[in-house]
């Protein structure tokens, strides 16, 4: 018996499209709100992680590498990374970083702030992008939150591919942000929490 | 060493590690997994025929297939 493949079973596309678009134009990032707010609507509504067990691209896109193109070494991640600490830490962090990029896109809406056309990765290192950048019709903060935005997904796909080549493919998805806070999420629906001494 | 009971492998998944991701539902051909209100995932072992693919997949690589005797894992 073969489960057979359903539409979203190719939304890889749209994610690996997203990447791309990113390159041309730093606007296309707004678009990637979309794996913030659907899998966030699709826990409270429902109850469920529908979005990575369904539609999630991003997930596809390292089984896909990982699995049939074989750029994963297929070994165990490490005790500590699949730990709760790490995971729940990762998503105060990741939302810490996530915040800052809101206050600077703030910092330029008010003109507080001068646009800045960089798209920092790891939240480190700033590479100039100004070659995807053609104006905008809006503010400049428009185009801020988009820098900021395509850096938040540049980045957690460069960790992404890191952990898929060095553990399983799809190892991103223990520590995923998303993943974790749609969890969360789930289980407080679910009133698991108690049971669980989370509290 | 050599019983005639019934001894079958069987997945087993322990709810506290897994983090939902559904990597091994996709990969199951018998549909024998499912994930419980987006909390953890779950094995039918009437589905389950142990054949360890689900536990390859799974990213957190927590799932263990082991035999059991008459559906419940030892
Ligand atoms: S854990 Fe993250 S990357 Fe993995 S399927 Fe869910 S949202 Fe997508
Ligand atoms: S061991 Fe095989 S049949 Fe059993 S749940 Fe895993 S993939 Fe499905
Ligand atoms: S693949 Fe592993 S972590 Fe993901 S849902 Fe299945 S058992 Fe849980």
């Amino acid at each position: 018996m073969k489960q057979k493949k359903k539409w979203y079973d190719y939304l890889w596309i749209v994610s690996l499209t997203y990447l791309v678009l990113g390159f041309f134009n730093i606007l296309f990032a707004w678009l990637g709100m979309a794996c913030f707010i659907i899998p966030l609507v699709i826990s409270i509504v429902k109850g469920s992680k529908g979005y990575c067990n369904r539609y999630c691209g991003r997930g596809q896109l390292f089984a896909l590498l990982g699995g049939r193109f074989g750029l994963s070494r297929k070994r165990d991640m490490p005790k500590w990374m699949k730990s709760k600490w790490f995971r729940y830490g990762f998503l105060i962090f990741f939302f810490a970083m996530f915040f800052q990029m809101l206050w600077n896109t703030y910092l330029v809406f008010a003109g507080a702030q001068d646009l800045k056309q960089v798209v920092t990765l790891l939240w480190t290192f700033k590479l100039p992008w100004h070659w995807a950048y053609h104006g905008t019709l809006f503010s400049d903060g428009v185009a801020q939150f988009a820098f900021g935005f395509y850096s938040v997904m540049l980045t957690s796909t460069v960790l992404g591919v890191v952990t898929m080549i060095l553990f399983k493919p799809r190892s991103w998805c223990v520590y995923c942000p998303m993943g974790t806070m749609t969890q969360l999420i789930c289980k407080a629906k679910a009133g698991a929490c108690k049971k669980e001494g989370l509290r | 060493m050599q019983e005639t009971k019934k001894i079958r492998k069987k997945a087993s998944i322990p709810q506290k590690e897994c983090v939902a991701c559904g990597c091994c539902v996709k990969v199951c051909l018998l549909g024998a997994i499912s994930i419980y209100k987006g909390i953890y995932a779950q094995v039918d072992t009437d589905k389950c025929v142990g054949c360890g693919k689900c536990a390859k997949e799974c990213p957190a690589s927590i799932i263990c297939v082991a035999e059991t005797q008459e559906g419940q894992v030892k």
